[in-house]
């Protein structure tokens, strides 16, 4: 593993199934336990330094350190020293004096962790910037389709909605891709970056062509400040062209599984009775967020097996 | 005034000669001179260049005095052979009144190391709302005839139509930049590839070349001349081509960084290599290199843009816009063109001297190097590589994006007007 996980290309095939594996041994580890905690980073300290609001995130994050033992700093960016001013490289260098092993950050710009990697010596772990990636969450969802269909190879995946805008996008690209599975994109054309044609994905507009040749339904989440910049005409016309409404579950494969990283518009990209059906992971899929990340926390901070 | 023989030296890379100088100007050339009482600068393999003209340059003084200086600038530039550069108007106060001209003007004057010539915001304030007064500008004693809100685009057609038409009146030209700030917002660099994948927002090359299609159809429609700063696409130079191809008054500059560099170096998210408008594609810095072969595009401009280390050491978003030009832009020609085999020395003097001086309405600069002639010269030695190094740059910032980088051609001296301001590659104050 390379010290630093700041984007899926990081992680090469026998990396990613590494942190699958180890992910799937911590929960074995924990299964059934009253004290759901292990030992292997007692003494080292993590930081949370998150430039943007992202409960479930900082909340996954932290939970997995503390169940390693680690100690963890929450640096949040409001109320802070950055809101006084404070630059992100003296901000690290503070970090740095303060002796943190890793830092996980998550920044509204994009490439904020490649930077901050340079300025500090510990592990910088990327928990979301900007558009450009979301490491930990593709992780989460590669680890969630193999708990549930038993492979990753040769699966396709159909990721819908604001790739243009989605972190969580590219990093499923990059990593699901690099697992063996088959993904294709699924989008208004403005929602696509140009350029999209260069990434190992298929690229389509048409969900209903779609849908009966997916394993896997990744709906992502549509902000609603897209609608004012005439990324599309109205809610109500995205919803019918590109929501998963229950009528458009039907066309999928009987075993094929439904996916959101959250947080849902219920009613825009996906209907209430598809997130709450049996096809949805929405909640394992945070169950397995602690799981993957306290798996990559262990291997980058290299903490003594159990 | 000190008398120069400049011995052994190749005039455009011709066959070598002596220049002497004297009265600050060309005196004699001619084999083997020896007037009594000359210092002797041994030039045996340099070649002699026109000094070279920027028609872009920012010096940003007054405002950002931290930066740059008119005089810390001037100095780069002489280093880099320069001896006339324009001064944008983006400072602080905006150059939109005769009065902060007149003072850019007045600081090239004592710093005495290039002729600073000012370039007039078009429009008050930057705002593209309305005309500076033009005319006040043209009339100072800076004698403005560039006018430009280069940072930003006189992006309202009619407003740039009238401006194209006002500046007739005192043979001015107006310099945009061209982007479609409606196609750029956000826009952190050249939309493609690239910036799907790193996640940062494009900027699409439509939008400049839209601007430019726009602007030469207009001063064709009203006779008047457009000149278009830093043009960095492939379609860009095609319109050019076509305009030109029509009998449009067009003149264009590329950046020496658009001529190297391509949007690859993004790919570090490091913010030296954040530039507006942003480095481009491989076939885009083919297209800008044959465009100043053939030249449909006039000259280099150097977009000298200094910044301060905490405006660049942040994230890529955060950081301003703009590199360092001045000191490594004719060793960019070097390396890009001359070595290459797309352009002579002679075509090094007419893009980065003959042409930005005509287009400029300078008349002492761009000259033909003979007697007679205004002594503003430079002497390169055209083999000489080295690596370089942002600390040793005569500019006050440090935003070089060719750190580290090894180039060709060492500027070894630079006269102004008959008096050195470079001599053994060094500034002589």
């Amino acid at each position: 593993m390379k010290r630093h996980l700041l984007e899926a290309a990081d992680l090469d095939r026998d990396d990613a199934t590494l942190v699958l594996d180890t992910a799937a041994q911590i929960d074995q580890a924990l299964a059934g336990r009253e004290v759901k905690k292990l030992p292997t980073l007692r003494g080292r300290t993590v930081v949370n330094l998150f430039y943007e609001d992202s409960t479930r995130t900082r909340i996954s994050f932290e939970l997995a350190a503390k169940r390693l033992s680690a100690d963890v700093i929450n640096f949040s960016a409001k109320g802070s020293s950055v809101s006084k001013g404070e630059s992100l490289k003296d901000t690290a260098l503070t970090l740095e004096a303060m002796g943190s092993d890793a830092v996980v950050v998550r920044h509204h710009m994009s490439g904020a962790p490649h930077r901050l990697a340079h300025w500090v010596r510990g592990s910088v772990v990327n928990a979301g910037d900007g558009t450009h990636e979301h490491p930990t969450q593709a992780l989460l969802d590669a680890y969630t389709i193999r708990q549930r269909l038993g492979r990753l190879d040769g699966v396709r995946v159909t990721i819908v909605g604001d790739v243009l805008h989605s972190r969580v996008a590219r990093s499923n690209v990059g990593l699901l891709h690099t697992l063996g599975a088959e993904v294709t994109l699924v989008a208004p054309p403005t929602l696509l970056p140009v350029g999209v044609g260069s990434w190992p994905a298929e690229v389509g507009y048409d969900l209903d062509a779609v849908l009966p040749k997916s394993d896997v339904v990744m709906m992502l989440r549509v902000q609603a400040e897209r609608m004012n910049a005439s990324f599309f005409p109205s809610a109500r016309e995205y919803s019918r062209r590109y929501g998963l409404d229950a009528h458009r579950m039907g066309a999928l494969p009987d075993d094929a599984i439904v996916m959101h990283p959250g947080p849902m518009n219920r009613g825009m990209e996906i209907a209430a009775d598809v997130a709450d059906s049996v096809r949805s992971t929405i909640v394992e899929q945070v169950a397995n967020g602690v799981s993957v990340r306290m798996a990559v926390l262990y291997l980058l901070l290299g903490g003594s097996p159990q | 005034m000190t008398t120069y023989l400049i011995k052994g030296v190749r005039p455009l890379g011709g066959d070598a000669a002596d220049i002497l100088v004297e009265d600050g100007r060309i005196a004699a050339i001619g084999e083997s001179l020896s007037p009594a009482g000359a210092d002797v600068v041994e030039a045996g393999g340099l070649v002699a260049l026109p000094g070279l003209v920027d028609l872009h340059t920012h010096l940003r003084e007054p405002g950002r005095e931290d930066a740059e200086t008119v005089e810390t600038g001037s100095r780069a530039a002489a280093l880099g052979g320069f001896t006339a550069v324009h001064a944008m108007a983006n400072t602080d106060p905006v150059a939109d009144t005769a009065g902060v001209v007149e003072q850019v003007w007045r600081l090239g004057q004592e710093a005495g190391l290039v002729d600073v010539v000012p370039v007039g915001a078009v429009t008050v304030g930057l705002k593209g709302e309305r005309l500076a007064e033009l005319g006040a500008m043209a009339d100072s004693a800076a004698r403005v005839r560039v006018f430009s809100d280069d940072g930003h685009c006189v992006a309202d057609p009619a407003l740039m139509r009238r401006a194209l038409e006002y500046v007739k009146a005192f043979d001015g030209v107006v310099a945009q930049h061209a982007e479609e700030p409606r196609l750029t917002t956000g826009a952190q660099m050249h939309e493609g590839d690239r910036s799907a994948r790193l996640g940062l927002t494009g900027w699409p090359a439509a939008a400049e070349e839209a601007i430019i299609a726009r602007d030469v159809l207009l001063a064709e429609h009203v006779g008047a001349r457009l000149h278009v700063c830093h043009v960095s696409t492939a379609g860009s130079v095609d319109i050019l081509r076509w305009a030109k191809s029509r009998g449009v008054q067009v003149t264009a500059e590329v950046t020496p960084h658009h001529l190297l560099l391509t949007d690859a170096c993004a790919e570090s998210y490091d913010p030296v290599f954040k530039v507006n408008p942003p480095l481009r594609t491989d076939a885009d810095v083919e297209a800008l290199r044959a465009g100043l072969a053939d030249g449909t595009i006039d000259a280099v401009g150097t977009d000298h843009a200094p910044h301060a280390v905490e405006d660049k050491e942040s994230e890529w978003a955060q950081a301003r816009p703009g590199m360092l030009g001045l000191e490594q832009a004719l060793s960019v020609v070097i390396e890009t063109m001359v070595e290459p085999g797309r352009l002579d020395w002679a075509g090094v003097a007419d893009r980065m001297s003959v042409r930005p001086a005509a287009i400029g309405r300078l008349e002492s600069h761009g000259r033909p190097i003979a007697v007679g002639e205004p002594a503003n010269l430079l002497l390169v030695d055209p083999g000489h590589r080295a690596v370089v190094d942002p600390a040793a740059l005569a500019s006050r910032s440090r935003n070089s994006p060719y750190a580290g980088r090894e180039l060709p051609g060492r500027v070894v001296a630079t006269f102004l007007r008959g008096t050195p301001t470079v001599l053994d590659g060094k500034a002589v104050r």
